[in-house]
């Protein structure tokens, strides 16, 4: 297949993934749109041009591992496990529902596909080390990847885990951190800075990349694994935008967990297209 | 760190125990590993460390980090056994305790060391008081505590064949090994130590061997004290808590721990609602002040004749 193709197929994946969530957050009037959108475009490559998985055998001990880190984000999470084949398009009809499997952060016993349960911030990057640390221990040539926020930094269990992955030199571990530079009341750089995020990895013994987190072409690559393979942790620092794809919502804080009304529900699905 | 009490003859530590047994489970199951933050010495892994250096998992002093990583590990297929301070290990990671282990159901062995007041003189930060209040309550987590370095052994080689995540807390106090025959170690099982009628004790941990000397006092008052081992904490074993109950009409609960939210907590929440008799909860009852450890059990009575003093209290406390 050709580079193209599979892009073209991650775009249509991550469109089909941007409507299915919004009209869930609609549906449900819950839910954390502008996180999803930021980080579609990255989770519909991995599942989509990216991670070796079989959705019919989700406790494959070699497939590839994603730790959806900024779990409040299941808009995202829960399109991409549906179109990956976990679970039928259904499902996704009882999202926040009384007893739904799709709760409002991913629970592994409720949903194939989902690798451990997030919620809590700062979570899912020592969770994922310790996958990538089985791996190494056992010779697997599984690849685990975690995505975080780029808010969710400030917790220091990150940085503990970010310590280790450096020092244990684990180049079948990447971290992709959504940094569309928002967090839930104000930008991160106001809150508490993060810059310059690429030099502090580094500095803990990371590769380092700086990408355009919706340009599906540089996620393609910069996720593949190169020749050869990696001696260190991969750090993919994705500028992307909060609420991308819909006009009303770019950039603004206040869709972090903002919920849709039904003239702005039509707006955007006129615009997702 | 502190130093432990004194040897005595017939006392053992069961981090001993621990450590004989983790390496002889991790000799038949390669999945076993440790986790530590920087706990090698204190966990008495130096063994473990030599044998299979690379399945000991030092991540330093990070204790958030080393139970997130556990339940990489787990996820990874591996079966981990983490090994740090009860106070750190619960204290400090406790929403992982609760989101990566408890909520998220991993297969992975907690093991609290030096827990209790066990460090002494260092203080209420180093002391591992509150652990059992903070872990009772997380579905999915037995939480074991050992009387004895057999006890020990046998809950260590249960939980690794456990499916399950599974909280072993343990001392550096020296025990001596319970006078029990036939023993077999029963998780969510009380362990019947004696039998009595008047009134029950029921301890845990390190106060079982002492239940048992104030019981031997009591006898010589003609107060028959029956003492029910509680190695598992939770699930607790309400069936044998309501049979002591109604048939001695008295209990005591001995616990190297606070008394709000523990062993004490646990009995009275289920007698309270089914069976109400009255209860001694001993214990501590918040942050201790200065001492040694064997200062702060007599301090607060965490002694054989302490504790049969709380017996003649619950026994006069008895209706009619």
């Amino acid at each position: 297949m050709l580079k193209n193709d599979i892009a073209d197929t991650i775009r249509e994946k991550a469109l089909w993934m941007r409507r299915r969530a919004f009209t869930m957050v609609h549906d449900a009037q819950l839910g954390h749109p502008g996180g999803d959108f930021s980080a579609i475009d990255i989770i519909a490559t991995l599942y989509f041009g990216v991670m070796r998985y079989d959705a019919k055998k989700p406790d494959m001990p070699d497939r590839d591992r994603f730790i959806m880190s900024k779990g409040h984000a299941t808009g995202a999470l829960y399109t991409a496990l549906c179109a990956a084949g976990y679970y039928p398009e259904d499902w996704l009809k009882t999202y926040m529902q009384p007893q739904s499997k799709l709760n409002g952060h991913p629970n592994r016993n409720y949903l194939p596909g989902v690798e451990t349960n997030t919620g809590p911030l700062g979570h899912g990057l020592p969770v994922a080390l310790g996958i990538a640390i089985a791996g190494k221990m056992t010779n697997s040539d599984y690849r685990t990847f975690v995505l975080t926020g780029d808010g969710e930094l400030q917790e220091g269990s990150n940085w503990e885990a970010a310590m280790s992955a450096g020092n244990r030199k684990l180049g079948k571990f990447t971290l992709i951190v959504d940094r569309n530079r928002l967090q839930q009341g104000m930008g991160t750089e106001e809150t508490n800075g993060l810059d310059p995020l690429d030099d502090k990895f580094r500095a803990f013994g990371w590769d380092v990349e700086v990408i355009d987190g919706h340009d599906v072409g540089a996620l393609v690559s910069a996720l593949s694994e190169p020749p050869g393979g990696r001696s260190k942790p991969l750090c993919i620092i994705a500028n992307t935008i909060k609420g991308k794809g819909v006009s009303f919502m770019e950039n603004k804080a206040s869709w972090h967990h903002g919920v849709p009304n039904a003239e702005q529900y039509n707006i955007a699905m006129e615009e997702l297209v | 760190m502190a130093a432990p009490a004194a040897k005595q003859e017939g006392f053992y530590d069961c981090r001993d125990a621990w450590a004989r047994t983790i390496e002889d489970l991790a000799e038949s199951d390669p999945r076993i590993v440790a986790v530590v933050n920087d706990s090698v010495g204190s966990s008495k892994l130096g063994g473990f460390q030599k044998k299979f250096p690379d399945r000991l998992i030092n991540v330093g002093i990070a204790e958030q980090n080393m139970v997130g990583v556990s339940a990489g590990l787990a996820n990874g297929g591996r079966i981990p056994f983490v090994s740090a301070a009860s106070c750190f290990l619960t204290g400090r990671a406790l929403e992982q305790v609760k989101a990566d282990i408890a909520y998220a159901g991993f297969n992975v062995k907690l093991v609290g060391q030096s827990s209790g007041v066990a460090y002494g003189e260092l203080g209420p930060t180093h002391h591992s008081i509150e652990d059992f209040a903070w872990l009772r309550p997380l579905s999915n987590i037995t939480v074991v505590v050992p009387a004895d370095s057999w006890e020990t052994a046998e809950a260590v080689k249960w939980a690794a064949a456990h499916e399950g995540p599974v909280f072993i807390r343990l001392s550096r106090m020296p025990v001596p090994d319970l006078a029990v025959e036939n023993r077999r170690f029963q998780p969510g099982k009380a362990e019947l130590v004696r039998k009595g009628h008047d009134v029950t004790i029921v301890a845990c941990g390190t106060m079982v061997h002492l239940a048992v000397k104030a019981a031997e006092e009591l006898e010589a008052e003609g107060i028959s004290a029956r003492i029910l081992n509680m190695a598992t904490i939770s699930p607790l074993d309400e069936a044998a808590i309501s049979t002591a109950a109604s048939e001695t009409g008295a209990i005591v609960t001995v616990e190297e721990a606070n008394i709000h939210g523990g062993l004490g907590g646990a009995v009275a929440e289920h007698t309270s609602a089914n069976l109400p008799v009255p209860i001694e909860r001993m214990g501590f009852p918040g942050f201790v002040p200065t001492g040694s450890v064997e200062w702060l059990f007599d301090h607060f009575g965490l002694t054989a004749s302490g504790i049969a003093r709380s017996a003649r209290k619950a026994i006069g406390r008895k209706r009619g």
